[in-house]
């Protein structure tokens, strides 16, 4: 349920002074980054950075303990709940692939279709003919079309990465949040996942959150460096890799 | 010639060496002789010179004539004291304290006859000579009790002990006792002086006696007619119903510290089984029935030793409440870790199967465990507070169980291997921890403290095969409220739920206080469903 | 997850039917089997009942007919526990409750009808309020002589219950045992509640000695026998409900909250919103087979209320199998009749049993009799599936390498 607004915001995403702490232990620390609509945007940082706490806090999963985080310009994603971001148009692929493993993949599709979500209307929900042609697409587009009877739960590790990012894309965001989706993929079906998120950024913003620095270059795209819950650096990742404070903290000098 | 003078000085150097003892002893011996008569007012002559003695036999003498166990043997006339016994009367001299019989029958005694008036004589006699006794318990608790009853008859007996009495405590005591007969007193300085005395004496039955004094008669006068005394007694009353609210706040948060400790012993060990290990552990109430058979079976196995039944019955139970852990969590959890609710439905599988056991071999009816003596009565502070001995043994046992329990988290190698498996499993496992060994192992432990805390429920419920379902829900109730994981929120939230219930009770009556503490921790889980003491953090998501 | 996956590959197996407007039924070929047998019950065993001759061979006693209703109001119990359970991960500990308040609101319109036939003669106050010296009949009272008032409690009680509690609990997201032990609770403190005799619903005793319904003699056969009907279509119509409810897109959703709850929520669905629905649901169809029950066995106490009744319901289920709605019912009048059986034949070892079952099912069954059902099928199918591959002998080039992709058939950069 995307909101069309008349002009093109300035910003799909503002971060700003985020602080979010649990018990003294600062999991971002005076936090601030933008992106701009349509931008494709890798962040990487050591563990414990404060990669899956931002997302968190995108998301609604976390309140900020102070800062904030504005949507298109003028939400405040501080004020709504996981349910209402999500269908603000904020998509989001955890790092441990999570999709309905006893559904099928189609049942998964349709699920994330975009569309009410309300709970009277889903009871007396039918599938019309425009909406199994947009699912169709999609299957076709995660490469998954001849499995789409199959139960998400008998999927590769791969694959079931794949049918989530199908899931974000046919729920029609404008933001798309992605967690580490080349763990656990061989090198021909990461280059492969970095090709789609590169096709599919343009019309939506795509922010991507990565290890595997083969991945990050494959996606050729400004590279953010998170280092204890702040930013360390920004740039390509050419400028990001020659930079001191970078290669202090990955390699600990 | 030689011989009688020689017979003679004997006897001299007798009498003079033993004449007081003697003198005593034949008195002692004759008073008693009248007690036997059958007239009626040389018994009282009797009792008063008796009472005059200054003889250890005298009080014991006087005690059992006043509650009729005074007899006569009539084969020859010997006095004894009787009391029931398993076969009969058990007899005891009275003159020489001698067992003489365990099982006499009743048909060879003959009771010492007594009327209304000999016997209060006798009660009288009996308080006086307490207020002269050598210990200085049984002078403040004969003070006590004539508080309790004054009785004119007393005063003299009151000033010779008042002018004899050294312990200030007591001396009050005295005072006061005398003042509770000289409260209607003509003269108005004595009744005066009578309310002073008992200014700021901590006793329930002193507030009743004045604030009799302050009541209208039924044609409208006061009781007390002089308006001095009557407002110096309101000053005494109101000051005294100052202390005895304290005293009853101080009361009833003991009550609750009391009943928080049962909670906390029936808790604490599933913070261990379900707050550290995270198995829902439906048995756990049934380890605490476990524990509490112990008891009774190891009071049948040393009858003769209730005393120590106790103190043996805590490790039986724990091995027997332990051991059943370990084969409960060998036999079915091991194989349903991390599936929760399965654990649960398993384990109540088990908590049915137990109780049925238990139906099985000891009947469905409750079985009497004993209290041993050193756990009755109770702890006189003053008049307004005495804590009966139970509950204070509660209180410590439990807070002796929840530090030694902290202690071997905290502080041994066991504690230690636990908190590893518990934390990261894998990587405690690939340090050479035996990772199913120390499941087994704390679970056992959980268990094992159910049962100890079986054998303190036996002291305070009936034990029967429900025992463990009165408390299962409790426990949880205290776990989860307390947050779980954490032992110290489950101290805190026991002793909060103990002390808030015994609060909420004189208002809302027992089982409304109790529906009012679930509703209570019902809605607290939806503000805060991680408890009192909440880890926080990203470790939380399980 | 191969549980589940059981579960879904049969529903998949029928998807042709998929787009036919009842398929949602016709999918459903077990449920069909299972609705076809309680119809013929609820048409053949009342002909035997009242038009066969007691010393025939084929007559069915008043008595067994009124076991057999009993076990089809367990049935229906069952179902509303299984909705929520097998479909949305919702433990409820405390379903009884509903149960009971259904129960308790049906009999307190047959309290009322009553009147002036009780011991005391009163024709406003039932008996126990006259022991009780309760000089009028207390407002909660007042509308349960109107039957079409009291059918609306039977429904509104526990659904008021189930909502109030659902949106305290499901909003702030207590889940898993938490949930389990509060429902505990909760079921555990209305039983203390009705236990204690100012709350007007006769204390210990509960409500009975009932006279009639609807001006129906209870003790006629007649009456008895359209009770079991009645229950029988209660049990056919609750099962519709529930399978339209779970083959719809948000019995699709349920799933999802039950396999994967954050993930619904990041896709955009209002979790809260579809617990509350669904419990609220099932508390109804609880509160209705209460309603049906006490009827039948002429009391309600606050012993329905105790805890150990509403962990029984979960063994049916989880006996007939999690997740299936036949199953459920099937573990309902499995569980029962065993029930009936051991304490009559030998009441020593039904707890027994019972306690065995738990671990048993929980153990080794985790899909109960269904799932070892289908697990033998299946083994079949896998056998003649084997047969016939064989005979195609490599034939067969259907199954789907992994990379088939629109993306992955394009050469690697």
């Amino acid at each position: 349920m995307t909101i069309q607004f008349g002009h093109i915001p300035k910003h799909i995403l503002y971060v700003n002074g985020v602080t979010v702490s649990f018990d003294g232990f600062k999991a971002l620390n005076n936090l601030s980054f933008t992106v701009a609509p349509g931008e494709l945007r890798a962040i990487i940082g050591p563990n414990g950075a404060g990669k899956t706490t931002m997302m968190d806090v995108i998301t609604g999963k976390v309140k900020p303990t102070t800062g904030e985080v504005f949507f298109r310009d003028t939400i405040d994603l501080s004020q709504h709940d996981e349910a209402e971001i999500a269908n603000l148009g904020i998509g989001r692929k955890f790092q441990k692939p999570t999709v309905i493993e006893s559904l099928t993949i189609f049942e998964n599709l349709e699920l994330a279709l975009e569309g009410n979500r309300g709970v009277f209307r889903s009871l007396f929900h039918k599938l019309d003919g425009d909406q199994r042609k947009r699912i169709d697409e999609i299957v076709e587009l995660v490469g998954l079309a001849e499995k789409r009877q199959w139960l998400a739960g008998a999927l590769s590790h791969g694959q079931k990465q794949w049918l989530e990012i199908g899931m974000l894309l046919i729920q029609g965001p404008d933001l798309l949040l992605v967690d580490e989706p080349a763990a656990g993929m061989t090198d021909h079906e990461t280059s492969l996942t970095a090709k789609l998120l590169r096709e599919i950024s343009g019309e939506r913003s795509v922010v991507v959150v990565e290890h595997d620095m083969e991945f990050i270059k494959a996606l050729d795209c400004p590279v953010t460096v998170l280092h204890e819950g702040r930013v360390l650096a920004e740039g390509t990742l050419e400028k990001v890799q020659n930079n001191e404070e970078v290669i202090e903290v990955y390699l600990g000098r | 010639m030689m011989k009688t003078f020689l017979n003679i000085v004997f006897t001299v150097a007798l009498a003079l060496l033993f004449s007081p003892a003697m003198a005593e002893e034949d008195s002692f011996a004759q008073l008693l002789n009248e007690l036997g008569g059958t007239n009626l007012s040389k018994k009282a002559t009797a009792l008063d010179q008796l009472a005059q003695l200054d003889d250890e036999r005298v009080l014991p003498t006087l005690e059992a004539l006043m509650n009729n166990a005074l007899y006569q043997q009539k084969s020859d006339n010997q006095f004894v004291f009787a009391e029931s016994a398993a076969d009969g009367m058990k007899i005891t001299s009275v003159v020489t304290g001698a067992v003489l019989d365990e099982a006499v029958s009743s048909r060879d005694l003959r009771k010492i006859i007594t009327n209304n008036s000999l016997r209060s004589r006798a009660r009288n006699l009996v308080a006086a000579t307490r207020l002269m006794n050598k210990k200085a318990e049984v002078r403040e608790a004969a003070a006590l009790e004539l508080i309790k009853s004054p009785n004119i008859e007393f005063l003299q007996p009151l000033d010779n002990a008042i002018a004899r009495e050294k312990v200030p405590a007591i001396q009050q005591a005295l005072q006061v006792a005398r003042g509770a007969i000289t409260l209607d007193h003509p003269d108005e300085i004595e009744r005066l002086k009578a309310v002073q005395a008992m200014d700021g004496f901590e006793h329930k039955q002193v507030i009743t006696l004045l604030e009799q004094r302050l009541q209208k008669n039924a044609d409208g006068s006061f009781v007390e007619p002089s308006a001095l005394v009557r407002t110096t007694a309101q000053e005494v009353v109101d000051g005294l119903k100052k202390s005895e609210m304290f005293y009853k706040i101080i009361e009833d948060t003991f009550f609750g510290l009391s009943l928080g400790s049962v909670l906390l012993l029936a808790a604490v060990g599933l913070a261990i089984t379900f707050g550290v290990m995270g198995v829902i552990n439906m048995a756990h109430g049934e380890m605490i029935m476990l524990g509490a058979y112990t008891t009774y079976v190891v009071q049948l196995l040393m009858p003769n030793n209730i005393g120590a039944s106790l103190i043996v019955a805590v490790p039986a139970a724990f091995l027997v409440a332990g051991l059943m852990g370990v084969i409960i969590e060998r036999g079915v959890i091991r194989f349903l870790y991390g599936r929760p609710l399965e654990t649960l439905l398993a384990t109540f599988g088990i908590s049915l199967i137990l109780q049925q056991l238990v139906r099985t071999i000891f009947s469905p009816l409750n079985r009497s465990v004993i209290t041993p003596e050193w756990m009755s009565g109770s702890l006189e502070i003053n008049g307004f507070l005495s804590l009966t001995y139970n509950r204070l043994y509660i209180v410590l046992f439990a807070l002796a169980v929840l530090f030694g329990l902290m202690l071997l988290l905290k502080k041994s190698f066991f504690g230690l291997q636990m908190r590893a498996v518990t934390q990261n499993r894998a990587m405690a496992s690939s340090m050479g921890i035996r990772t199913g060994w120390v499941d087994a192992m704390t679970f056992g432990l959980g268990s094992g403290i159910a049962g100890i805390a079986g054998v303190a429920l036996s002291q305070l419920t009936n034990v029967g095969p429900n025992l463990g379902q009165a408390y299962i829900i409790d426990s949880f109730m205290v776990v989860v409220f307390g947050g779980v994981g954490n032992l110290w929120g489950t101290f805190v939230a026991a002793m909060g739920l103990g002390v808030a219930n015994k609060f909420i009770e004189p208002l809302s009556g027992a089982v409304l206080a109790k529906i009012l503490m679930l509703v209570f921790i019902i809605l607290f889980i939806q503000r805060r469903p991680r408890g009192l003491f909440a880890l926080k953090g990203r470790f939380v998501e399980g | 997850m191969n549980d589940t996956t059981l579960i879904n590959t049969t529903m998949n197996h029928a998807k042709v039917l998929e787009n036919s407007r009842l398929g949602w039924l016709l999918n459903d070929v077990a449920g069909k089997r299972l609705l076809t047998v309680v119809l013929a019950a609820i048409v053949i065993i009342p002909l035997l009942n009242l038009l066969v001759p007691p010393d025939s061979f084929f007559h069915v006693s008043t008595y067994t007919v009124g076991l057999l209703g009993k076990y089809l109001c367990y049935a229906l119990l069952a179902l509303a526990v299984d909705l929520i359970w097998g479909y949305c991960g919702i433990l409820s500990l405390g379903h009884g409750a509903f149960f009971a308040l259904g129960g308790y609101a049906m009999g307190m319109y047959m309290m009322r009808q009553i009147g002036d036939r009780g011991v005391y003669g009163n024709p406003l106050l039932p008996d126990f309020m006259v022991f009780l010296n309760w000089p009028e009949l207390p407002w909660y009272w007042y509308g349960f002589d109107n039957f079409a008032f009291a059918m609306l409690m039977v429904l509104l009680a526990p659904a008021i219950l189930a909502f109030v509690f659902g949106w305290l609990t499901f909003r702030s997201r207590v889940t898993g045992v938490y949930l389990s032990i509060i429902t505990q609770a909760m079921t555990y403190a209305l039983m203390l509640a009705f236990f204690q005799n100012d709350m007007g619903f006769g204390g210990n005793n509960g409500l009975t000695d009932f006279k009639d319904i609807l001006g129906f003699s209870l003790q006629s056969d007649n009456t008895k026998v359209a009770l079991f009907v009645l229950s029988g279509l209660a049990v056919i119509l609750g099962y519709l409900l529930c399978r339209f409810v779970v083959a719809s897109k948000l019995g699709r959703v349920l799933v999802s909250i039950r396999d994967a709850e954050s993930r619904t929520r990041f896709v955009g669905y209002r979790v809260e919103h579809y617990k509350l629905f669904v419990f609220v649901l099932s508390a109804m169809l609880a509160g209705i087979a209460g309603a049906l029950y006490v009827p039948q066995v002429g009391i309600i106490n606050p012993g329905e209320f105790s805890p150990i009744n509403s962990i029984e319901i979960i063994i049916w289920v989880a006996v007939g199998g999690r997740g299936f709605l036949y199953g459920a019912v099937i573990g309902a009048i499995l569980v029962n009749y065993g029930k009936t059986f051991f304490t009559g034949a030998f009441p020593e070892v039904w707890l027994f049993m019972l306690g065995a079952l738990f671990v048993v099912s929980t153990l080794f069954f985790p899909q109960g009799v269904v799932g070892i059902v289908q697990q033998l099928k299946q083994k079949r199918a896998e056998r003649t599936a084997f047969r016939t591959v064989a005979q195609q002998s490599g034939a067969s080039t259907e199954s789907t390498p992994a990379n088939d992709s629109k993306i992955l058939q394009e050469p690697a950069p």
